[in-house]
């Protein structure tokens, strides 16, 4: 699987989930910068990180989400390329339109810096196919603006469908449903506000996050 | 030319911000206020003959996210 991660200026999670993806999938992805109009050649995966890019300006993930690389990107997802957005990257691939709905301030408005416990509510997806369904994982997440929301016929739509990859299961951020991360229509763009790159070996205090990207890397190379 | 955007969440949209800053407004002792919403000012100062379409495209496609957000132009001047 050949891998590239997209770098803003403001991303800080870019080197963390590089090394995530050299480690699971044995190359080193490509480091593509917000500039680029285009992807290397032969990319078959796509990894928007997070931090805070452009220093959240306007709001979180808004200035990313119409940068030059972002049409590189959204070309590559209708191609049915998988593309996941962590945290910042989940805000920049709502802003750009990949996924429905916003996230907002936390309502408690505090920075939320921990581990949480989540459901895996989807275990069909590109990339939830080595977890079970129903499954409890830990992910840390680390933001101030992961509160999901949208209107009442989209989240029905999104449950209906099978779309809400990962939920909450206790209160983080306030988002509509406990909604932690989910999928397009297509199922192959997940956005989801913890971070499974941060727990990829023992030392990280848990490996909860290396599952996704292992199923990712079998169902691409399937 | 100069032009203001208003945006503000749109109803039924939780406005924690404006939650919070209301609070506040209460521990200052300021009573009888009733709710508070917090939204953003944007100044534009444009070429003579932007049109309001244009502006409106602005809005739409950066300006303000529509999930969440309403926007409202005032024209200042015309040339």
């Amino acid at each position: 699987m050949r891998s590239a991660v997209i770098v803003f200026p403001g991303s800080n999670c870019d080197r963390d989930l590089a090394t995530a993806l050299e480690q699971v999938t044995g190359r080193e992805p490509a480091m593509v910068w917000h500039r680029e109009t285009e992807l290397p050649e032969g990319i078959d995966f796509i990894g928007v990180p997070g931090g805070f890019s452009y220093g959240d300006y306007l709001r979180s993930g808004a200035m990313a989400a119409r940068s030059p690389v972002m049409r590189a990107v959204t070309d590559a997802a209708s191609r049915g390329v998988p593309v996941i957005g962590i945290c910042n990257g989940f805000q920049v691939l709502t802003e750009a339109g990949l996924l429905p709905g916003a996230l907002m301030r936390n309502a408690a408005l505090k920075f939320v810096c921990r581990n949480v416990p989540l459901r895996v509510e989807n275990s069909q997806s590109l990339f939830t196919a080595n977890y079970d369904a129903g499954e409890e994982i830990v992910f840390p997440v680390a933001h101030h603006d992961g509160n999901y929301q949208a209107d009442d016929a989209t989240l029905d739509r999104l449950e209906g469908e099978g779309r809400v990859a990962f939920r909450y299961l206790d209160e983080v951020n306030g988002s509509a449903r406990s909604i932690a991360g989910i999928l397009n229509d297509t199922g192959n763009v997940l956005g989801l506000m913890p971070h499974p790159e941060r727990v990829i070996e023992p030392a990280h205090g848990g490996t909860d996050g290396r599952r996704l990207f292992e199923g990712l890397l079998e169902t691409v190379n399937a | 030319m100069k032009a203001r955007v208003f945006i503000t969440l749109k109803n039924g949209v939780l406005d924690p911000q404006g939650k919070a800053i209301h609070h506040a407004l209460e521990g200052l002792g300021f009573a009888g206020v009733n709710d508070v919403r917090a939204g953003k000012l944007i100044e534009l100062d444009l070429a003579d003959g932007t049109g309001d379409s244009d502006i409106e495209d602005m809005c739409r496609k950066l300006l303000a996210n529509t999930v969440i957000e309403n926007f409202r132009i005032e024209r200042l001047e015309d040339a």
